[in-house]
């Protein structure tokens, strides 16, 4: 990998978003939309129920955030190679001496600063809004975030190989497959909480274990190692997964032809 | 064009029996050519005939259903990053992002490239291209002429050794046309480069190529330099052949095979 290409990558992606500040707005409005929703609620729930009900209610606010932090990772890679076909880039991308790891990396990079500015927007509007404050999780927030990131990073190369096979037809599963995941992985609850046919379902995904760490921390603020084990393990087998996907997608389309269709599309 | 007579040069991109099937069609069957150093080729032939298939199959964009593809003696696919950093392309039909300044996209570009001092060589090309002035504008906003021209300059950036160029001219007005061609020229002869042209323009053709392949239904048809094309048909000039090719699929009785070079 040359880190030369990829930060020539991540540059485009910043004058890109330097000059298009309604793409900043972006990252920063639908998580405000979803905190001040799920904010109400809480503070409603507060207020017209035990002191004990009312602490678990912020849950919620911890499920929104973290949720967000993968959903952000998972756009980041998605939305930075459909803006390449939007803008009719893609090709000259592929005639460059750019290999798809280091395209990928550049995605990925650009899928973490869009955290960061999510994370930061949504903490500081959850403790002055709401008295809600994220680093009560401490430093769980380190792998809890990178877990959620690497899933992302996962999913927004399944997104991508999928886009790659089926042309912009398939672009609003950039914006749909992680809600797929959204009622297994036990964002708003326990996963025993669930249909017991859901439950094995649920553990197999990476962010279960996450949201389930993270009810435990904010809760007796004890963490089961166990399941930060499970969920990088899994991420690790998964990001695997996703890269060959991405790569063999990538290949076929070579193989019959369809990469030249995003010249014109 | 270099005095070297061609085969004495150095072969710089090669295809052998090169043969592209789309759902048993086939869009190019068994292609081979040579491009040399400092030679301008021009590939020619109407709708479907198979220049855009052999130029993505050039590209690495479509692999081949059978055939070799060699570019400075390396095979394409087992090496395609190191000779995509000797060669560049640009096409009529690509547009670099439209929501970028041009100074914006030509440094990205250049850094990729690994261009030393991006931002001299940028300014230098945009001044030979007579674009400087459209350093600070947004791409997305350029005339289709002021466009091509700074496709161009990403074209150019890297010095390449081989250059493939798809239809430069292509909505172009005459005057502008002429400036491409002759900028186009002015590189290849100053630094030898192997360029591969398509257009549907003749004068283009007749001006900027050194020899010429015309395609028909996948297949070469006849190959030569345009006035001996022209001299073999009983056509008064290039543009009367292609018409002839596009409608009747062949020039002369016995189309010219490939030929020694």
């Amino acid at each position: 990998m040359n880190f030369r290409i990829i930060s020539a990558l991540v540059m485009r992606y910043l004058f890109l978003y330097a000059r298009s500040p309604m793409r900043l707005v972006e990252l920063a409005f639908w998580p405000v939309v979803d905190l001040v929703v799920w904010g109400n609620v809480t503070v409603f729930i507060q207020k017209n129920t035990t002191p004990e009900f009312g602490s678990y209610v912020l849950f919620f606010l911890g499920g929104m955030i973290l949720w967000d932090i993968m959903f952000r990772a998972q756009q980041g890679v998605a939305i930075s190679f459909l803006e390449d076909v939007w803008t009719r880039n893609l090709l000259n991308i592929f005639v460059a001496p750019v290999r798809s790891s280091e395209y990928i990396s550049a995605t990925f990079i650009v899928g973490m600063l869009r955290i960061l500015i999510t994370a930061v927007v949504l903490s500081f509007i959850s403790w002055f809004g709401y008295a809600f404050n994220i680093f009560q999780l401490s430093w769980w927030l380190i792998p809890f975030f990178l877990n959620l990131m690497l899933f992302g990073w996962s999913l927004g190369m399944i997104s991508t190989a999928l886009i790659l096979r089926w042309g912009l037809a398939a672009e609003s599963l950039a914006w749909a497959i992680p809600f797929f995941f959204q009622p297994v992985v036990a964002v708003f609850y326990r996963v025993e909480d669930m249909p017991a046919w859901a439950r094995p379902i649920a553990w197999c995904f990476p962010p279960t274990y996450i949201f389930e760490g993270m009810r435990s921390v904010m809760k007796s603020g004890t963490m089961n190692w166990d399941y930060l084990g499970y969920a990088a393990g899994l991420n690790i087998l998964y990001l695997a997964l996703a890269g060959w996907l991405f790569v063999w997608v990538l290949n076929l389309t070579r193989k019959r032809g369809l990469l030249t269709k995003f010249a014109t599309q | 064009m270099s005095a070297e007579p061609l085969d004495t040069r150095e072969v710089i991109l090669e295809a052998i029996d090169l043969t592209r099937e789309f759902d048993g069609v086939k869009a190019l069957d068994r292609f081979s050519f040579k491009l040399h150093r400092g030679e301008v080729l021009g590939l020619l032939g109407a709708n479907g005939a198979g220049k855009t298939t052999a130029m993505n199959c050039l590209l690495g964009l479509t692999l081949p259903t059978s055939g070799e593809l060699n570019a400075f003696g390396l095979p394409l696919q087992a090496n395609r990053i190191k000779i995509l950093q000797r060669a560049n392309f640009s096409s009529a039909y690509t547009a670099l992002p439209g929501n970028l300044l041009v100074w914006q996209n030509l440094l990205v570009f250049a850094r990729i490239y690994g261009v030393p001092n991006p931002k001299k060589k940028i300014a230098e090309l945009m001044e030979m291209l007579e674009i400087s002035h459209l350093s600070k504008s947004v791409t997305g906003q350029l005339s289709a002429g002021e466009s091509t021209r700074v496709n161009l300059v990403k074209a150019f950036l890297n010095d390449p050794e081989l250059l493939m160029l798809d239809e430069p001219t292509a909505s172009l007005d005459p005057d502008i046309a002429d400036k491409v061609r002759k900028v186009v020229r002015k590189v290849q002869r100053e630094r030898n480069v192997a360029i591969l042209y398509t257009s549907h323009n003749m004068r283009d053709i007749e001006e900027v190529c050194d020899r010429v392949i015309f395609l028909h239904k996948g297949k070469i048809v006849c190959q030569g330099t345009p006035a001996d094309i022209v001299a073999q048909s009983s056509s008064d000039n290039l543009e009367d052949v292609f018409i002839k090719i596009a409608r009747d699929g062949e020039l002369l009785d016995e189309p010219k095979k490939e030929s020694a070079v």
